[in-house]
């Protein structure tokens, strides 16, 4: 009996003793916190990835409401319906942005580029781009291992096995642009998802002089600059021996795409062509 | 080969394996187990088979069916741990107990954690505290050393030397030449000081452990002994009955030395091996076990990852503080 | 017997060609001269296509600071001037030359007579080396210049040479000793003027034993030149370990061996050195061993820059049957080819085939906390708390872990039980921490 009453009596002193500390341990060391970077947080996707550029989403929220206009400030995952809930909370006008979405700029598949060699290090992109070029004579091309897949938060964009090449989930893709950060070989883009998600976008990162860029892969940018000239509305340019399309320029007309001799200009979720327009496209084949 | 191979360098390996190491151990286990065979006869062969084959058996059959891993049986190191559970058991144990003291050795010790190279404690020493904790009346009678003895669980019962010492019958300790062969009470494996050290030896020459552990650990017990002996050699026993008695040589030289659960440079491994050495004289001389070593390292498992977190090696360049 | 006193492993030896003399490889049909280095900045073609060349005519000029003149090692014409795949897997600038005769320009003294005696100062000494494109023909290819020329307050008082050449297989170093072992001592002489010193040691593994007799003999009649041999283990020809293991001062963290005043220079360098001074020839040959275990007809042989590999390999046997993996360089610091058709550069110092068995990484196991890189990592680090950091992208814990100090000599990698690619992680971790650093600045 007197035991337990000890034990009860030193037990709840203990605690009220306690309970006064960190009363006023909270007291001392209280932080004034802007109420509202919790409600923007709620607000956010919570996803966490990094997108926005901030340590997470508590870090994005705080540069909003610290911020006085929302520019440099857009969370990727959310896209604009999260914007506006934050605008809304903040009491501020949200701007729009189209919506993105990760490309993959090289067609090199298996059968476009042999492999040459086998690669018998650690299966990780940026190992094996530190040591060599790649397994296929391409040295800008994907390798394959798959950084970009382990990047990826949202279970978007995952290596084909049998292309050896990463394919993009659209509907998956939130743009974060982790993929694009892990890339070696800065292949992935964030481009404009377009209207439909139709795309047009040159499907290639080789730099090397056409004869070179041609021999190692058949479905590389030679640089011949056929789509320049066709181009109306001036988005394609070439620069180091490569075109690239200016999303914002570019009106989907899908000129280029007929002329490429080399198909590296890939056209996403466009109806089929009508038979007479596909005969060229064989032709330059 | 049609493609060549492309690999970072180097490109060249020097022919090490996991299960090169843990076969190496056991053959620096053969000389203390055959001793205990000699004196424990059939006891010790039934326990340490149980023990191996139970161990082995359960990581299969937990890599099998519930990890579902790669299979890591062929590497040895179930088997190795089997045999140090059997090491520190006495031969006149049930196979029952065998069986559920290896069932906690790979079950909750390793398997529970991921396997080889994840496990914070020891396994078999887990094994054995456990079934120490459990059992301890049949944990704690040793079978009377009788060369090619045949009997099992009806063997003749003796105590330990460390028990002698607990009991303060300092006259009673076996002479210094029956503790160095092992004609004595005990568990198979730690009886004998020179089979142990034969197998130091051989660790240490195919470079299978460092010696900063086995020789901290060995030191330090001899130096605290020694301080308490020359305090009041009535009370308490000589260094030399210290080093030689109970599982510390067992311990020092083949569980401390764990890859996986000890420091990983020679200065965390002298921290560790002193803080062994302390705990087990602590235990042995002040606490209610008659043997430490085994609590004591399953101590010191616990604080080696925040050794190898704030211990570094001596990197090159380094100035040398004192 | 010395050597350097923290980790170190000791690969067996397979030197294969050890005594094989030097043989003159023939003269390519064509050959692609690379213009960029290994380190530092690509050098500016001074050639255009047409252009005739003679052999050591200047046609890559040096640019900038840490970068090295390139010169044509055939005479002939210039066929163009494209990227080439070279040794390092990436396709560089390199300037091709169809090879015409074999005409050398009148400057260069091609008797073989030995010129002992050197009268140019300190300065029109270290402008020759520079002129020549002379660089460190170790591996790292950094330019011979750069190191003769201390930077501002700093002095050296002592030339390390190193000959322990540690990587397994490889031999030219060894059979150059043999062989040019009196240009050498002359080399060394001509470098130690440069530098302003008067001692110089020769640090020489004892597992060339020939070479340690020839040199000693040799150095009776130079004045301060000493050979120290030094016991076998790997990395010994690491700059920091053979400054340690001769002279027992370690080099701090991030620093170069001038801090603890000394130069270190590769015995091959001495000989480019040898010939740049006293005989005008500048960079444009090199002694490299062709070899493996399966290799029909191991050997060193004396190569012109730009040659392609798979013509020095014809001459010598011919890819062997059963190989896996072909390395350019040693089988501890060098880089697997991605094919023979690869352009010889000033570092390449040998050809390795490796048998489809060996060639083949094992598969990768727990991590077991043997510690055994730990004893072994030269360095003195943990490599592998190095490679879990890396493989979590844990780059400021891997800084505070001293990351940057590793030499990548692959110790680690070599020694671990659980066929860990403990280096492919840290030399991942190394690069972005690096360039983390860089930014910081």
């Amino acid at each position: 009996m007197n035991l337990i009453l000890i034990s009860l009596l030193t037990l709840s002193v203990l605690g009220a003793a306690l309970a006064v500390l960190i009363f006023f341990v909270a007291k001392k060391f209280y932080v004034f916190e802007d109420k509202r970077i919790d409600e923007v947080e709620a607000a956010l996707p919570a996803a966490n990835c990094g997108g926005c550029g901030f340590p997470g989403c508590r870090g994005f929220a705080n540069a909003c409401v610290k911020a006085d206009t929302f520019d440099g400030l857009f969370c990727p995952v959310g896209g604009n319906e999260t914007m506006q809930k934050v605008a809304d909370i903040l009491g501020r006008t949200a701007v729009a942005a189209a919506p993105t979405v990760a490309v993959v700029r090289c067609g090199g598949t298996c059968d476009h580029r042999p492999r040459m060699n086998e690669y018998d290090g650690v299966k990780h992109c940026f190992i094996a781009h530190n040591l060599y070029s790649g397994e296929t004579g391409c040295s800008w091309g994907c390798l394959g291992l798959g950084d970009c897949e382990v990047s990826c938060e949202f279970d978007a964009i995952h290596v084909n096995p049998v292309t050896k090449l990463p394919e993009v989930d659209d509907d998956k893709c939130t743009s974060c642009g982790a993929c694009v950060k892990a890339c070696p070989k800065l292949l992935i883009e964030l481009r404009k998802k377009g209207p439909k998600s139709r795309r047009i976008y040159v499907s290639c990162r080789n730099e090397d002089k056409g004869h070179i860029a041609r021999k190692s892969c058949t479905v590389s940018c030679i640089a011949c600059g056929k789509c320049e000239k066709v181009c109306p509305h001036e988005a394609i340019t070439i620069t180091n021996n490569l075109a690239f399309i200016h999303d914002d320029k570019c009106k989907l007309c899908r000129k280029c795409v007929e002329v490429c001799p080399t198909n590296a200009i890939v056209e996403l979720n466009f109806p089929p062509r009508k038979v007479k327009v596909e005969e060229p496209v064989v032709e330059a084949k | 080969m049609d493609k060549l191979i492309i690999s970072p360098a180097p490109h060249i390996h020097s022919g090490d394996s996991v299960s090169k190491n843990m076969t190496g151990v056991i053959i620096a286990l053969v000389p203390a187990l055959m001793v205990g065979f000699y004196f424990f006869g059939l006891g010790a062969l039934i326990v340490t088979l149980t023990a191996v084959i139970s161990c082995v058996l359960f990581e299969y059959l937990i890599q099998r069916f519930i990890l579902k891993g790669e299979n890591s049986v062929m590497d040895g190191s179930a088997a190795l741990t089997g045999l140090l559970l059997a090491m520190n058991l006495p031969s006149n144990i049930p196979i029952w107990m065998v069986v559920i003291g290896s069932l906690v050795a790979i079950g909750i010790a390793k398997m529970s954690f991921g396997g080889l190279g994840n496990n914070p404690f020891n396994p078999a020493l887990i094994g054995r505290v456990f079934l120490l904790i459990s059992f301890p009346v049949e944990m704690t009678t040793w079978p009377k050393p009788v060369p090619f003895s045949l009997s099992y669980l009806d063997a003749e019962t003796a105590s330990t030397t460390l028990a002698i010492l607990k009991g303060g019958h300092f006259g009673e300790i076996p002479s210094t030449l029956d503790l160095l062969f092992g004609n004595k009470g005990g568990s198979i494996g730690e009886i004998s000081a020179i089979a142990i050290l034969i197998g130091l030896a051989y660790l240490l020459i195919r470079k299978i452990i460092r010696w900063h552990i086995p020789v901290s650990i060995l030191l330090t017990v001899f130096v605290f002994a020694g301080f308490l002996y020359l305090a009041n050699p009535v009370a308490y026993p000589s260094p030399v009955v210290h080093l030689l008695t109970g599982g510390l040589l067992l311990g020092a030289v083949f569980m401390a030395t764990d890859y996986v659960t000890s420091p990983m440079n020679p200065r965390g491994m002298w921290i560790y091996g002193i803080g062994i050495g302390i705990i087990t004289i602590l235990i042995r001389t002040f606490g209610a076990y008659p043997e430490g070593i085994s609590f004591a390292i399953l101590i010191m498992n616990g604080f080696t990852p925040l050794i190898n977190a704030y211990i570094k090696p001596k990197r090159f360049g380094e100035k040398v503080k004192l | 017997m010395k050597t350097f006193r923290i980790g170190g492993i000791h690969p067996k030896d397979n030197k294969f060609s050890a005594g094989k003399k030097i043989q003159i490889a023939e003269l390519p049909k064509q050959v692609a001269i690379p213009l960029s280095h290994y380190i530092g900045t690509p050098s500016e073609a001074v050639v255009k296509k047409g252009d005739l060349v003679k052999v050591g005519q200047l046609i890559g000029k040096a640019n900038g600071f840490i970068s090295a003149n390139v010169h044509s090692s055939v005479s002939g014409k210039v066929a163009k001037i494209d990227v080439q795949l070279d040794a390092t897997g990436y396709k560089r600038t390199a300037v091709f030359i169809d090879v015409e005769g074999d005409e050398w320009l009148e400057t260069i003294d091609r008797s073989p007579k030995i010129k002992r005696e050197c009268l140019l100062s300190k300065d029109e000494i270290i402008n020759k080396i520079k002129d020549a494109g002379i660089v460190g023909l170790g591996g790292a290819t950094f330019p011979a210049h750069v190191k003769l020329s201390p930077p501002p307050g700093k002095k050296a008082d002592l030339l390390i040479i190193n000959a322990s050449e540690c990587e397994p297989y490889l031999t030219c170093d060894h059979q150059l000793m043999l062989e040019k072992g009196e240009e050498i001592m002359v080399g060394i002489s001509i470098l130690m003027k440069a530098l302003e010193v008067n001692k110089a040691v020769i640090g020489i593994e004892n597992n060339k034993k020939d070479a340690i007799a020839h040199l000693s003999e040799l150095a009776k009649t130079f004045q301060g030149i000493e050979i120290v041999p030094l016991q076998s283990r790997y990395p010994q020809g690491g700059e920091k370990q053979l400054i340690d293991a001769l002279i027992r001062r370690q080099v701090p963290s991030g620093r170069l061996p001038i801090e603890v005043g000394t130069v270190v220079q590769n015995v091959g360098t001495t000989y480019a050195a040898y010939n740049a001074v006293q005989k005008n020839k500048p960079m444009i040959e090199r002694v490299m061993t062709v070899t493996g275990k399966n290799a029909p007809n191991p050997g060193n042989y004396l190569v012109r820059l730009g040659t392609y590999l798979s013509a020095v390999v014809e001459q010598a046997g011919g890819i062997p049957e059963g190989t896996g993996k072909i390395v350019g360089g040693g089988p501890m610091m060098g880089r697997s080819l991605m094919n023979l058709n690869v352009p010889m550069a000033k570092g390449s110092s040998g050809v390795l085939f490796i048998r489809e068995e060996e060639a083949v990484r094992k598969p990768i196991k727990n991590c077991i906390r043997c510690t055994k890189c730990v004893s072994v990592c030269p360095m003195g680090l943990e490599p592998f708390l190095l490679m879990n950091q890396s493989e979590r992208n844990m780059w400021t814990e891997m800084e505070a872990n001293r990351t940057m100090d590793c030499i990548e000599c692959g110790s680690c990698s070599y020694t671990c039980p659980s066929n860990r690619p403990l280096l492919d992680y840290i030399r991942y971790g190394k690069s972005t921490v690096g360039s983390i650093i860089r930014n910081r600045k």
